[in-house]
Parts: C-alpha cells; structure tokens; sequence
C-alpha cells in the first residue's frame, strides 16, 4: 500500500538541506505521497530507506512492455478500480489467436488480417495488438512451423506463444528471442522449465492457476526462480468468473498492494459465435483485463471493440476533442446552411448527428476551445465573438458560400450583434439552443 | 504468499421493482453488490430486456432494424403481439413519438387508443414512453397512465421540467416512473428527491441518467451509473438506491456507425452485424456498469445481451 506522507518523512534524513529543491524534508514527503517528487532527488537518503520506498511507490499492478519497436504494447501500471477515481493507464490488448493446426495459408491470411486492422479513430490509430500462437496440435514441429509463418507475415507484432510442452516452447520462442514475446502455459507442473526459458529469450512468462490462491504462489515461485514480468490467468473462462477474479485480482493489487497478483490479467474470450465473443471480450475491456484473447477479426467487430476500449480508457478529467475544421456534412452546396460550435467531442458528435439526421447538407465550423461545450467554453472566454470572428476570417470559407450567414448556438445568442459588428457582410442566425432542435430549425429553413 | 480475497460488504442495496401484473410480473433490481459482483452478496434479479416498439411506423428508424419488424410495425398491436409471441420479449416499451409536435403531432386520445390496444393484446409489462418533448409529454402521459390504470406500468420519462404532472399521472394510477436527468449525479439525485418529496413512493421510481451510444459518450454514463451505483452501496444513499436504466436502442440507431452502409465505408465492414453489435455492446457496457433495465430494438441483439445476462448471473 502506497506510503502516508508522514510514514515516508520518518524515513528521510529531516535534515532540511534543501538540495531536493523542497524547503523541507517534510514538503518533499509530502510531493513523494503524492507521486510528484522522485526519491532520486534526495542525495542522502539511506539504502534502507531506498528499498522501502521504492517498494511502496512501485504501481500497484507492475508494468510490462510487451513486443517492441513501434507496436509495442504497455501493460499493467493500473491503480484504481473505477475510472472516475483516476484514469485507467494503458488500454487492454487485443490478440486474435492463431492455431498451430490450420494450414501455413490460413495463418498467413489471418496475420495479414492484423497488419491491415488499422482504423482512425477521432484522431487514435487503433488496431489489433497481437498475435498468439498455439500449440493446439501438440506437435513441437508444426508450432514453430506456424511461428516462422508469423514472424514473416506479421514482422513486428508482438506474439504470444501458447503450450505447456517446454520442448515446443523452446523451439518456438526462439524465433521472437529479442522481441519481448509473452509465453503462455506455465503452471504448477512445468514453472521451472518454463521460467528458464522465458529467461533464456526474454520473454514475458503467462502463468495459468486454478484460481487466485494458487496463482498467488505460482507467482511468488516464478519471481523466486527470477523471471519478474509476467501476466496472469486465474482460469476463469465464464462471464461471470472473469468478472469477479479480474475484480478480486484488481481489488488486491490496488487496495491491499497485494504483490503476488500485482501484474496484468490476461483473459481467453474465444467463443464459437462472433458478436458474442464481443460482448465477452468488452467485459474484459470494462472489467480489468489487460490482454483479451479473441478467436475472429471481423472489420464489424474490431471497430466496436477499439470505440469501447477507447472510452473507457479515455481520461475522465480531460475532455475528449476533435480537430478544428470546417466539417462538410452531407454535399453542401454554396447556398448551404453554415453552423459553428465547439470541439468538445460529444459537442461535435451530437450536433452532427442531429444534422445528418435532418438530411439537409451543411457546412459545420468546429472551433478549438479545449474541449469545452458551448456554454462552459462561453464562460471560459474561449468562445467569444472575436475569437469566433477570427476564426471564420482565417477559414476562407466566404470563397465557398453563396450568403455569407452564420448560424450560431442558442446559448450564446448573446453573441450575434458583436459577431455581426466584427465580420462585416455576414448575417448571424441565432440557432436553436439543444441540438436535437437543429432538424426541425433545418428543416423550415429549407 | 496465502491470498485472502478482500470482500465487500455494503450498507445499502438497490430497491426491487416489480412491473406488470399476475403470472407475468417481473422483478429487477434488488442485489447488494456491485454489478454481477455475486461473489460477496445477493444479485436476486437478472436485469430486464424490453423490447421497444413505437406507436407510428418506424420510418426514421435505419433499414437494418427496420427489417426484423417488416409487416408487423406498421400497426403497434401485431408489433407488441409479434415481440411477445414470436421473439419471447419478458417487457415492452412502447414509445408514444408520433404525439411529437414536430412528428405525426398525435393527440392524448390517439394515445390512448394505442395503448389501450396494445395492453388488450399482451400479457407482459408494458413501458409507455413519451416523445421527450417535455410540454406535450405532460398531457399525453397524464392520459396514457389513466389508460393503462392498475396495470402496473413503467411511466416515462419525467425531467425537471414536467415531473410533477407525470409522476401524479404515475401514482393516481398506480405505475411506476422513469426519473430522467441529463448525465449529472447531482441532478439525477436531486430530481428522485423532488419527485419523493411529491409523495412518491421512492421505491417506485426508475433512474434514467440519459444513455449514450458506444463511441457517442458512453464513458459518461457509464461512470454516472457506476457512481451512482457506489452511492446507492457505500454510502447507503436512499435517494440514489433506484434501479437504472439504459435507454440504448434509441440512442444506437442513428449514429453513423449504426446507419453508414458497407460501400460507404468499407473499413468498417458489413453494416448489419456493425448495427447490432454497436447495440449489444452498448447495452452489455452498461450492465456492467449498473443498468437493471434496457430498452432495445434488435432481436439479435437483445438474443445476444440475454444470452450474456445468463452467464453472468
């Protein structure tokens, strides 16, 4: 558990020398508590007292790179249970399994699904993470067989290796040595071959128990036999196990600084029909996984995954926002109606779903206030009539329209006459104040 | 290192609410633990699906959740009979928005009509919503729970602005009310207290802190509802312990990722499976964060969110 203030003072020097750049010893604590100072700035701070903090101020649930370069993926460093408490750190992974029994086509095919998986989303590129590899054929041969399939097809992203043979395993990891692959499959009965070999390449070890007390122990006696990153699986496979081990491992690690269950979960969600295994994996998306495992890519499916994954990892204090620009919506014509509100996200995606929804093309100006919405950005100062003014002004977007006229948010009607005085020519229309007014005010428009 | 899991135990729990009336009565709400947290408490109730049919054709509603209702939604009586018999919905909720002023601007008596006929036809509970045009709500409501007297309903949806016409309507007839507020806690708290101070009878009314689709605000209520939740648990807060509920098929239907065809945007991939499980995901993101109640449009999706509901409980 993380360390008070004054627990961490009675460890410092109390010298009050100033060289942190903190007035005293107790002001430095104060930062370290709160995980704004490093330890580090303290020059004369005991070796004991070093390896009691750097315990205590060590994330809850340990970060692990997994795969390198470009598509790395960052696990783990998640330190609370609720995401209005405090953003949730580093999104699931996503990786599509690819069985050792199909054919060397079939698995070229499928890793050739996950290098074009790549979407944009408001301004995120968002993708299938990984791949793992399984030995569902229990033969070494055909497993290293199918991993020299991937790392050709799929150069670059990170890989899971899946068997509890260490033979097979050896064979396969072999090929990502460098890689920072994950090898799955170390239980009770093989933690010491595995564990050697995932020392031996530098592999992330996935350990698999029955439940949480014995993937306590597997992970101290892993960490003992000196392998510290892994990932980890309770063996829960039904919804509802998933939902309360993913919850009990969280708790634990968060609340209790629980070391042994202090590293990333790694949920199976693989289910025969494909908008199920959705739903599944988007409970281990809300419910605490770091890793899901899926069966299927389908383009359909990837994209409500990543949205989902995308909102719950988004930070609750910092609002979402989109790109400041002249949004066409529909084929607008010179003669057009021509709108501007805000770049708050959900500003800008309920305005223009109101506006497609009325069929009517439009012109929809999105102005840069720090994802505020209309009102709030109006209060900030950051929507006022000389900023909105310049802002048309630089757009060039009379070039475009037959009346030069703006059709401004209800809320800041107040605006229209200082709008008018500071764009000379242009007629400013008070618009409705709710966005879901907007099709019927579009509509008698026209 | 021996694991104790750390258990919960919490001083509040949610209130049970019962709909409709003899052998097709159904209770939701009621657990003392988080969502599907039954580990460490009771979860008596599996969160209930209901069906959404509306009482004009669903023209504004996309081609793909148009199709499963082709030749039954053209009458609202063979759309409530079709859900019930054909696709084993447990709950209606037959939205009233054709009585929009800017729609079809249907009258009281229409409504009624409509309502009448649709109860005439069905055993299973019934939730009667309005057109969310809070003025015109207040009279259609006040009419529609008259009509539909002693069975048992769901009445909705009461805001600030109309609350006290609706939730009389909802208690002269003995139903039950949605309390709706617009993605704020506090508000939310403070419309179940106003409504409570009327006299209503607080274990009757249902929370709505407004849906959002996946990718068009989820995350915000999502964490209303989870904080919501927390109140109602934690801190034992009478006046947060309602059961809530996700209005998800109408705010999933009209977003681009739900109307948008494959040709269009080919990155996004087939348009019907797209529509569904935008639907399905909403609604399964909101069970676990709280939701006891779902309004939903697609057969496949309501199968695919039951069949979810069955193995988390």
């Amino acid at each position: 558990m993380a360390l008070s203030g004054i627990e961490i003072f009675k460890l410092l020097p109390k010298t009050n020398c100033k060289k942190c750049g903190h007035p005293t010893c107790l002001a430095f604590a104060m930062k370290l508590a709160q995980r704004q100072a490093s330890l580090e700035a303290c020059p004369d701070v005991s070796e004991e007292a070093k390896k009691i903090l750097g315990e205590a101020s060590a994330p809850p649930v340990r970060p692990v790179t997994f795969g390198t370069g470009d598509k790395a993926v960052k696990l783990g460093e998640e330190t609370v249970l609720f995401r209005h408490d405090k953003k949730f750190v580093n999104p699931c992974a996503f990786a599509i399994e690819v069985k050792d029994t199909l054919s060397d086509d079939e698995v070229s095919n499928l890793c050739g699904q996950v290098v074009n998986s790549e979407i944009d989303r408001v301004g995120q590129k968002l993708r299938i993470d990984a791949i793992m590899i399984t030995n569902a054929s229990g033969d070494a041969g055909r497993l290293e067989a199918a991993a020299k399939v991937v790392a050709a097809k799929a150069p670059g992203v990170p890989v899971i290796i899946y068997t509890e043979n260490p033979q097979a395993a050896e064979a396969a990891i072999r090929l990502f040595a460098d890689k920072r692959p994950i090898l799955y499959g170390a239980d009770a009965s093989n933690a010491e071959a595995m564990a050697a070999i995932a020392k031996n390449n530098k592999a992330i070890l996935g350990v698999v128990a029955n439940g949480l007390n014995e993937l306590s122990d597997l992970t101290e006696k892993v960490k003992g036999l000196g392998v510290e990153d892994m990932v980890i699986d309770s063996g829960a496979r039904k919804a509802k196990d998933i939902i309360a081990n993913n919850t009990l491992i969280r708790r634990a690690a968060t609340k209790k600084n629980f070391k042994p269950l202090g590293y990333p979960i790694i949920n199976f969600m693989q289910r025969p029909d494909s908008l199920y295994e959705t739903l599944l994996a988007g409970i281990g998306v809300t419910k605490y996984a770091s890793i899901v495992v899926m069966s299927s890519i389908e383009k359909w499916k990837n994209l409500a995954l990543f949205t989902l994954r995308q909102n719950i990892y988004t930070d609750p204090q910092v609002p979402m926002q989109v790109e400041q620009k002249i949004y066409n919506i529909g084929e607008p014509k010179p003669e057009s109606p021509f709108m501007i509100t805000t770049n708050f996200s959900l500003t800008y995606f309920i305005v223009s779903g109101e506006i497609e929804n009325s069929k009517v093309p439009c012109r929809l100006a999105v102005m840069d206030c720090e994802g505020l919405s209309v009102l709030t950005a109006w209060a900030a100062g950051k929507f006022t009539a000389t900023k909105i003014a310049q802002f048309i002004t630089d757009s060039g977007i009379e070039k475009e329209m037959a009346n030069k006229e703006l059709i401004l948010p209800g809320y800041v009607a107040i605006l229209s006459g200082s709008i008018e005085d500071k764009l000379p020519g242009w007629k400013v229309t008070v618009g409705p104040r709710e966005a879901n007014a907007l099709p019927a005010f579009l509509k008698t428009r026209n | 290192m021996a694991f104790t899991p750390t258990r919960e135990t919490y001083s509040g729990k949610v209130y049970p609410v019962t709909v409709g009336t003899g052998d097709s009565a159904i209770t939701f709400g009621g657990e003392n633990v988080l969502p599907f947290n039954s580990f460490e408490g009771s979860t008596p109730n599996r969160p209930l699906v209901a069906f959404e049919i509306q009482d004009v054709p669903p023209s504004d509603w996309p081609e793909n959740v148009q199709k499963p209702f082709a030749g039954v939604s053209d009458d609202p009586v063979k759309w409530a009979k079709y859900c019930q018999d054909e696709l084993k919905a447990k709950a209606i909720a037959l939205r009233l928005i054709g009585t929009h002023p800017d729609r079809e601007n249907r009258s009281p008596e229409d409504a009624v009509k409509t309502v009448k006929d649709v109860l005439a036809a069905i055993h299973i509970p019934l939730i009667i919503l309005g057109s969310n045009h809070a003025e015109k709500d207040s009279s259609v409501l006040i009419a529609a729970a008259e009509a539909a007297k002693d069975r048992n309903c769901i009445i909705g949806k009461a805001q600030e602005a109309n609350y006290k016409t609706i939730a009389a309507a909802a208690m002269a007839n003995n139903h039950k009310l949605i309390a709706m507020s617009e993605l704020d806690i506090n508000l939310s708290k403070q419309l179940n207290i106003l409504i409570t101070q009327m006299g209503f009878d607080k274990e009757r009314v249902i929370t709505d802190p407004m849906c959002s689709a996946l990718g068009y605000g989820l995350e915000y209520t999502y964490s209303v509802m989870e904080r919501i939740r927390l109140a109602a648990l934690t801190q034992n807060d009478v006046t947060m312990q309602q059961p809530m509920l996700g209005d998800v098929g109408m705010y999933v239907w009209k977003i681009k990722e739900t109307t948008a065809s494959e040709a269009d945007l080919p990155q996004w991939g087939a348009s019907e499976e797209r529509g569904i499980a935008w639907e399905a995901e909403t609604a399964t993101a909101l069970l676990v964060a709280g939701a006891e109640l779902l309004i939903m449009r697609h057969p496949r999706a309501v199968e695919a969110v039951e069949k979810i509901i069955e193995e988390l409980i």
